[in-house]
Order: C-alpha cells, then structure tokens, then sequence
C-alpha cells in the first residue's frame, strides 16, 4: 500500500486547472502552425495568426486563453495499492479546483440548481469526475477544462447494427456541420463508438485526452480516424466558420464492445483554440 | 471579399457605416460597445413589454456577447472573447426595434434575427472565439452602467480601440456562415 495524502492530489489539480487555462499544449500549439501552413482561405489563415498570437499573449499575461474556463473534468486513474489518506478523494479535487479558479483569475462558470436558480457555486466546483481503479500503486490524473460552446454541440446517438461504419460517419460529419462555428472550429472531435448509452460519452471525451494527431493502434479504428478528418475538412467550414480547408485539427476514434442490438456512437466536440488538457502521475 | 486591408469603422454605429460594410469584410472597431448577455437581454426585453424605459439607450449601439474572466490586479479586464450568440436569438429582434444597430459574438443566428438584420439595417459580427487573451487586450476602459446586481452578467460600457472582427451579417442579407463554406467546401466521394 502506497500513501498518497488528499492535500497533494488538490495541490496538483490546482496546477494543472492553472497550467491548462493559461498555457496551450504543445501538441495542439504544432497542430495550429500546421494547419496555418495548410489553410487556403485568406480569413481562415488570419484566424489562425490571431490563435497563435492569443497562445503566446495568454502565456506571457498569465491570463486564460479563453474567458470560459470551463466545467473541469478530471479522469482518476486510481491504482489498488493505493490508499487515499487525510480526506474524501472528490473533496480534495473540488478544493484544488476551487483554488485554482480562485487565484488564478479564472472565470467561474458553474451553476447550480441547473432548471431553475442556476446559481453560480461562485468557486468553479463541483468538478466532473470519473474514476477507474487500475492495477498498480500510482494515482494518474487527467484533467480538462472543458467549455460550454463545444460542449453543447456535442451529440450522442443509439444507432443499429445496420446503420453500420455507413452511419457512423454520416452522424459525425452531421454533427461537426450543425455545430459550424458554435464549436468555434478548428475543432478535435472525440468519438466513441460502442458501450452503453452512458459509457459511449465518457470514451468520446476520453478520446480528447489523447495527443492530437496521435493514431489509434487498432488499424480499423485509425482508418476510420482518417477517413473522418479528410471528410470533415472538405466541408469548407474552415476555421471559425469563416469558410476554409481547416475545420478540425483532429478525429480520434476511440472503441469498446456492445450489445448484439446496439452501436452506441457518441460525438464530443472540443474547440481547437482553447483545447485544454493536461495529465500528473502522483 | 477576404484578404482586403482591414476597414477601421468607429462605434456607435451611424448608418452610413452599416450600409458600406459587407458580408466577409476584415474590421478594426474603436469606440464604446455595451456588453450583455443571457440575464440582462431577458431583463431588458422584460422591460421593453411592459412599456418601461430601458437603463441605457440602444441606438446605434452594438452589444457584444462576452461573460469576461476576472481581471489580475492593474488589467482593465480578463480575458473576454465572445460567447455563443445563439442564446441571445429570442431576445434580438426586439432589441433591434428599440435602435440596437450592431451585435459581435460567434456562431449561428436564427432566421428571424437574420430577418430582423435586413429589416432594421443593422450588422452582425463575429469575432474569434477562443481569442480572448488578445481581445483583452484591445479593451482599454471597462465601466458598469446597468444591472450592477447580475454581477459578470451586467451591462458595462467597453472602450475598444482596433478591436478585430469580420462582418457574419450585413443589411442585405449577405451570411457569410452560408456562403464561405461553399467556395470552400470539396465534394465527398459518395462510394
């Protein structure tokens, strides 16, 4: 058994809240200096000059990349020789967040009481957590700031066997054409494909913690990966809408056995400018 | 249409300045926009129904949809990108009635407020969502003149100088949302 106390897991969710909002992966910062290169569209090529130069301004100013900071979402990888000690586990994410949102001049973006009050919780909390018990005696937390224009793009569908690999791709190019430039593209687009309807969703948000342009070891999902993203970037929607070549900076298609009558397809939209993730092993 | 020398228009708008303004057009906007979003557009709307005076004067004035994040100590603001304006489509053509001429946010507006844009000869801007580092930065006063009570969500007057957008609706019904993707889009192999 490995000791791990609650007041390192908030401090690290602390940092990483911070590190996330103000400074842009190095992954997503590549995929943007590509896609400059790649883009066509004259406005579309501008919007990615004023991307890049945003990064280096939120970096330099310390301040947010985007003013919503959004909800967070924190994946626990928790090993079984692991004991959590001095508190509750979600307690001391919370309180990491809190302090984050609260130092760090971070916008607070949570409601409660969500179909009536919706009062703002005034401290960013409650955050979004999803814990799986892993072998091992390490703690891995992977953590977003995940924001609301993407987020309420996002689509989950129950298709049939029969809508098949056909129906998959006809429901993510629909998806990535209805949200246009609410999703405020270039987007990532995370798939999930099989489960259940509550687990598809999980595995399509867990689909953008991967490094973008990372490819998915299964040969059929890593060509359906493809496939997506030269399709989606024919539509022309370009970055922001504002027509172009660009429209995602990414699809990663992420799998898991189903039910004889089901094909689970969930579609979680994540926007390039402010693609916020970061991962700590404690 | 893209790729032009950036147009410097100044706000409040006069109508000569909409008219001139195209769908597609690059502008750099000086002057004072007001902000709202979601629970003061409900509350001004309120208003207007009941017949009651509104806190501010709309005419020729252009409200910009943002929520901004706190300011650090000595910044006028935080970061302060536009939000989805979508949210704000039941409340819009109102708005545009009482003498709103201009709107900046991101994303799609519903048909009665591209109708309402036609009928009032107003504009609709986007401005780069997930920019709002560099936005901040073109914000140099930011006071409150409505609402107070909402908190982040009341009305403030913003002075801008050279703040970037590029022109989603003009007054001839030109959408840029529509027709940009279609010069750009490449047909699919339909196998």
């Amino acid at each position: 058994m490995r000791e791990i106390h609650v007041d390192e897991i908030a401090a690290a969710v602390r940092d990483l809240c911070l590190e996330a909002n103000y400074v842009l992966g190095e992954d997503v910062r590549r995929a943007f200096a590509l896609a400059r290169e790649r883009e066509v569209s004259p406005l579309g090529r501008q919007v990615l000059e004023q991307l890049l130069e945003n990064i280096a301004i939120a970096e330099s100013d310390r301040v947010p990349m985007c003013q919503d900071t959004g909800t967070v979402v924190v994946f626990a990888d928790v090993g079984q020789d692991v004991h959590i000690v001095g508190g509750a586990f979600e307690e001391a994410i919370d309180r990491g967040v809190r302090e984050a949102y609260n130092v760090g001049y971070l916008r607070k973006s949570m409601v409660e009481r969500p179909f009536t009050a919706r009062r703002n919780t005034r401290d960013n909390t409650p955050a979004v957590v999803h814990t799986r018990l892993v072998p091992g005696d390490r703690l891995r937390l992977a953590l977003l700031a995940k924001g609301g224009g993407a987020e309420n793009m996002s689509r989950l569908a129950m298709l049939t066997p029969a809508d098949g690999r056909e129906g998959i791709k006809r429901f993510v190019l629909e998806t990535v054409k209805l949200a246009g430039p609410n999703a405020c593209p270039p987007v990532i687009v995370g798939v999930g494909i099989g489960g259940t309807f509550d687990s598809v969703g999980r595995l399509a948000k867990r689909a953008l913690l991967r490094e973008i342009g990372s490819v998915n070891p299964d040969p059929e999902a890593a060509e359906l990966e493809a496939e997506l993203l030269e399709a989606i970037n024919r539509l022309g929607i370009g970055p922001q809408g504002f027509g172009g070549r660009v429209t995602a900076l990414a699809v990663h298609v992420e799998t898991f056995p189903c039910h004889i009558a089901s094909l689970p397809v969930a579609v979680n939209l994540q926007c390039g400018p402010a693609a916020r993730h970061r991962v700590v092993e404690l | 249409m893209a790729g032009k020398h950036p147009r410097h228009i100044r706000v409040p708008l006069d109508q000569e300045t909409i008219d001139a303004l195209r769908a597609g057009d690059q502008v750099l906007i000086s002057g004072t926009l007001l902000t709202a979003r979601d629970a003061a557009h409900q509350r001004l709307v309120a208003a207007l129904e009941r017949g009651e005076p509104l806190p501010i004067d709309l005419r020729g004035q252009v409200i910009y949809y943002v929520g901004p994040a706190p300011p650090r100590p000595g910044m006028v603001i935080g970061s302060a990108g536009p939000t989805t304006s979508g949210r704000m489509d039941p409340y819009t053509p109102a708005l545009l009635a009482a003498g709103l001429r201009g709107m900046i946010g991101k994303g799609y507006r519903s048909l009665a407020v591209r109708q309402a844009i036609v009928e009032h000869g107003a504009v609709y801007f986007g401005a780069v969502g997930g920019s709002g580092a560099l936005l901040a930065r073109r914000i140099t006063a930011a006071e409150i003149l409505a609402y107070e009570d909402l908190g982040p969500e009341a009305i403030y007057q913003l002075t801008v100088v050279d703040f970037p957008a590029v022109v989603i609706n003009d007054r001839y019904g030109g959408d840029l949302y529509e027709t940009a993707p279609l010069a750009y889009a490449e047909p699919v192999d339909q196998s």
